[in-house]
């Protein structure tokens, strides 16, 4: 009876963790690392091209065994950043 | 024609690497090929018991290592199958008793007159693995469908590439059919996605596993245990034979067909 209200499988609440667990593992980068990288990396692009930080999304992500770092940094447009 | 080198290995301890080496050179003998399996566990030897051959031993692998006994005298004839032999691990030995360089040259004067050398790799990342994996040909990881399992086997996948030892197969082994349909077990699909790698096998959970090397007699023996018919399959892999995968969906009725027609796992 309780299994009803669980929210979610135990099966998936592994596969997520494990997803997490093996990327960072396999890169030897802990989360914290990998936060410390993300602000070097935005530190880095504003120095050539205004972004908006809150929009940024970077993250690890696995293709079979091989990983990559994925970036997506919205850029504020040029015509705005003069106006403003 | 010169033998295969099988090494089975898995990170973890306890997922089941000494039973599935018994189990597949058990199979592979049935088979009629020539089959000799080299216990790496040194220290904590066990292919021994599980094979029922404890009582047999009189030389191990480091005796042949140092020279107190030649090869053959530490090959121990199986008591059904004439062809397969076991070299046992040395019980009051460490690990550095054996160098990778050995188990190179043990394989290499085996290998002329067998069809296969299977390889009992210890748990871990140290020495034992690195002995068990130096004569490779090929790596078969062994896996639970549990966290810690699937982390540790991830890791020795990790090592294998390093190291260049080719694409390894996976075992998933004790997979429970009755808690993948509940999805309470992570499925051969998860596992399957999260290592990337390919899948030589899928093992249900079965007693009669334990009923075997209870009796010193591996599961494929038993002509009805699902895990012996999931041995016996990978057996036939690996002499490169196409075999399907045993298909347990089928058990869960119903809801295991519904599943399948809307293509879930």
């Amino acid at each position: 009876m309780m299994n009803f209200f669980k929210r979610k499988s135990s099966a998936s609440s592994a596969k997520e963790r494990l997803q997490l667990v093996l990327v960072h593992d396999r890169t030897d980068l802990t989360p914290a690392q990998l936060e410390s990288l993300k602000d070097d990396l935005l530190k880095a692009i504003s120095q050539y091209i205004d972004i908006d930080p809150e929009a940024v999304q970077i993250g690890l992500e696995r293709d079979g065994r091989s990983q990559r770092l994925v970036a997506d940094i919205p850029l504020r447009s040029a015509s705005h950043h003069r106006a403003g | 024609m010169t033998a295969q080198v099988i090494t089975v290995t898995s990170g973890k301890g306890g997922v089941g690497k000494t039973t599935a080496v018994a189990n597949l050179a058990t199979a592979l003998a049935m088979d009629g090929k020539r089959v000799v399996c080299i216990d790496g566990d040194i220290g904590l030897r066990n292919l021994d018991v599980v094979m029922g051959l404890e009582n047999r031993i009189v030389y191990d692998i480091v005796d042949v290592i140092e020279g107190r006994c030649k090869l053959k005298q530490a090959m121990i004839r199986d008591k059904h199958y004439p062809e397969m032999y076991l070299i046992p691990a040395a019980q009051t030995r460490d690990k550095n008793a054996v160098s990778p360089s050995d188990m190179v040259r043990i394989c290499k004067d085996l290998r002329p007159d067998s069809d296969f050398i299977i390889i009992d790799s210890p748990a871990g990342i140290e020495r034992g693995f690195r002995n068990a994996i130096a004569a490779a040909d090929r790596v078969l990881v062994v896996t639970n469908p549990e966290v810690s399992a699937v982390r540790d086997a991830d890791r020795v996948v990790g090592i294998l590439e390093a190291e260049e030892k080719g694409n390894p197969l996976l075992i998933l082994n004790r997979l429970n059919p009755a808690m993948v349909k509940n999805n309470e077990m992570l499925s051969a699909e998860d596992v399957l996605d999260l290592l990337g790698i390919q899948l030589v096998g899928i093992v249900p959970e079965d007693e009669n596993v334990i009923i075997g090397s209870n009796r010193g007699a591996p599961v494929v023996n038993d002509a009805k245990s699902r895990a012996g018919q999931a041995f016996r399959n990978i057996a036939k892999r690996l002499q490169g034979q196409e075999v399907p995968f045993m298909d347990f969906a089928q058990q869960g009725g119903l809801w295991g067909a519904i599943q399948r027609l809307t293509g879930r796992k």
